[in-house]
């Protein structure tokens, strides 16, 4: 199959098929695998890297769950379509710059998508929407039993899977969530929650960082270490950590609620009312203001069913996805235009803010700061 | 506060690991967090950094070997990038080695999965070990009964390596 019609598909994680939730927005497990006697990636000759591609990739299309999927030489992919694919998490920023030798392989649903010579030779993925990482985790470890099978992985008995990096050695697994933290960043509370997390090996990082803000409020956490626990440990372990992020969360929405109401329905009726009638909108714009209507969505502000749509607009407002359905180069000025112009249509039957609701005192609101 | 990696430009993104009781800390500029991949949180992890921070310095000096022999990877070539050569490097630099693990990962020892192939081979290895310490146990005690009947179980499992 060519890249077309993948593209032209939402990802299973994006569908009204996956489920919602309101603070997680997809869980991702990525497991890395070399074969044994074969110099990494980094390291191998041009000639080895075919050779090695040559070797994984038929096995890949053997696979039950590849089928009618999506396989393609990173070299026979223009520069847009390998930035969808990292804007769509399928592929990494790193394997974007790779070309001959290296292979993108995504089953039909893009919940699998498989990086051949990356910085392994093999780093293979699944994504799932809302949060489920031990599922997910499954579906890749399905991916990794039968190709076991056919193909013989480094492995050490005291160091695990052996990795071109030895941050990755052991398991070789990174799990992380994709979370939306509106309501801790509107409440300033989020650096702290960040730094306690980051403390206890886990990673957590802005989504989409340039500079110390996280735009549209997305961050992401991760494992750090691969060695030494168990998969299902490590999971255990982020699995806690996202269940008081969670919490944290919800307790920061509701204290928004009841203390700075006035705030909240200000910011979110200007989201609403840029989205709905600006002509230009930067990525950056998008970001924050699409996910201030997600927040609005989850406070009941909004109909439930908006969702879908802000999560469609959060993808295809990203700049390469802009540009492979216009099917053209765009400077930044006509990315702005064209983005603004299919946000407004998109959010065309999205009705005004509902703020009748369960309405607060707003003399208790203190004054709203200045941006 | 200025990025550690390139020494000139400010710092915008803040790193901070707790790795084996003590507090690491990179700070980087938005240029350099790119360059290092800190913009796919899930490719990242810090002690990755830290790799091109100096720490590599360790396997310098721990490590005897010069070049692997598989791949002909030298430890200047660790130094340079931060990844090894092949799955062989692992053995070649293993001393070096070592202590950047145990910096950077919550143990030294795999547990986690283990390919089914393999797995059958390192049961068997395991209950050798203890057969064999056994056996040294049952010799010292000069029960040469038992020994016998751990000397004959020891045999089998080892004609059934070679038979696999
Ligand atoms: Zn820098
Ligand atoms: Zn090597």
């Amino acid at each position: 199959m060519k890249i077309g019609p993948i593209l032209a598909k939402r990802g299973d994680w994006l569908s009204p098929e996956g489920g919602d939730h309101p603070v997680v927005i997809s869980s991702r497990v990525r497991l890395a695998r070399n074969l044994s006697k074969m110099p990494f990636p980094g390291w191998a000759k041009k000639t080895e890297r075919i050779r090695i591609l040559d070797e994984i990739k038929p096995e890949i299309n053997c696979l039950n769950q590849m089928k009618d999927g999506f396989s393609e030489h990173l070299n026979e992919l223009s520069a847009v379509e390998k930035q969808v694919l990292v804007e769509r998490h399928l592929i990494s920023r790193e394997h974007a710059a790779k070309g001959v030798g290296s292979a993108v392989m995504i089953s039909s649903s893009q919940a699998i998508s498989i990086m051949i010579n990356e910085e392994d030779h093999l780093r293979m993925q699944a994504i799932t929407s809302g949060l489920d990482l031990l599922k997910t985790f499954q579906m890749i470890d399905e991916v990794d039993t039968a190709l076991e099978a056919h193909l013989d992985f480094a492995f050490d008995p005291e160091l695990g899977y052996l990795t071109a990096c030895p941050t990755n050695v052991g398991t070789g697994m990174r799990a992380s969530a994709m979370v939306h933290l509106p309501g801790l960043v509107l409440g300033e509370q989020v650096n702290q929650v960040v730094n306690s997390v980051n403390k206890i090996g886990l990673a957590v990082r802005g989504l989409y960082g340039e500079g110390t803000e996280a735009l549209g409020n997305l961050f992401q956490v991760s494992n750090q270490t691969t060695l030494g626990e168990k998969e299902s440990q490590i999971i255990e372990r982020l699995n806690k950590v996202i269940e008081t992020l969670i919490q944290r969360e919800s307790q920061a929405r509701e204290n928004l609620l009841a203390t700075r109401r006035t705030t909240l329905l200000d910011q979110i009726g200007r989201a609403y009312g840029i989205l709905t009638h600006a002509h230009s909108v930067s990525s950056k714009e998008a970001l924050n203001l699409l996910s201030i209507m997600r927040l609005g969505i989850d406070l009941g502000f909004f109909p439930e069913g908006g969702r879908l749509i802000i999560n469609a607009l959060l993808m295809e407002t990203q700049p390469a996805h802009l540009q492979h359905f216009s099917q053209q180069k765009l400077a930044a000025e006509e990315r702005d235009y064209r983005r603004a112009d299919i946000v407004r249509e998109k959010l065309k039957s999205f009705p005004k803010p509902n703020n009748t609701k369960e309405s607060g005192d707003h003399t208790a609101d203190p004054a709203p700061e200045s941006k | 506060m200025i990025c550690d990696v390139c020494k000139t430009n400010p710092a915008t993104v803040y790193l901070t690991q707790i790795v084996d009781g003590n507090m690491k800390k990179v700070n980087l500029c938005e240029s350099c967090s790119k360059d290092k991949g800190v913009s796919d949180p899930t490719g990242f992890a810090l002690a990755d950094l830290l790799l091109g921070l100096g720490e590599t310095q360790q396997v310098e000096q721990a490590s005897p070997a010069e070049q692997c022999p598989a791949c002909g990877f030298t430890q200047a070539d660790f130094k340079k990038t931060g990844r090894l050569g092949c799955s062989d490097c692992y053995a070649t630099f293993a001393d070096g080695l070592s202590s950047l693990l145990q910096a950077m990962h919550k143990g030294i020892k795999h547990t986690g999965k283990v390919p089914a192939r393999l797995f059958r081979d390192l049961a068997r290895f395991d209950r050798l070990n203890e057969l064999k310490r056994n056996l040294e146990e049952a010799v010292t005690k000069e029960d040469y009964e038992s020994a016998a009947t751990i000397r004959d179980e020891i045999r089998q499992l080892e004609s059934g390596e070679v038979d696999s």
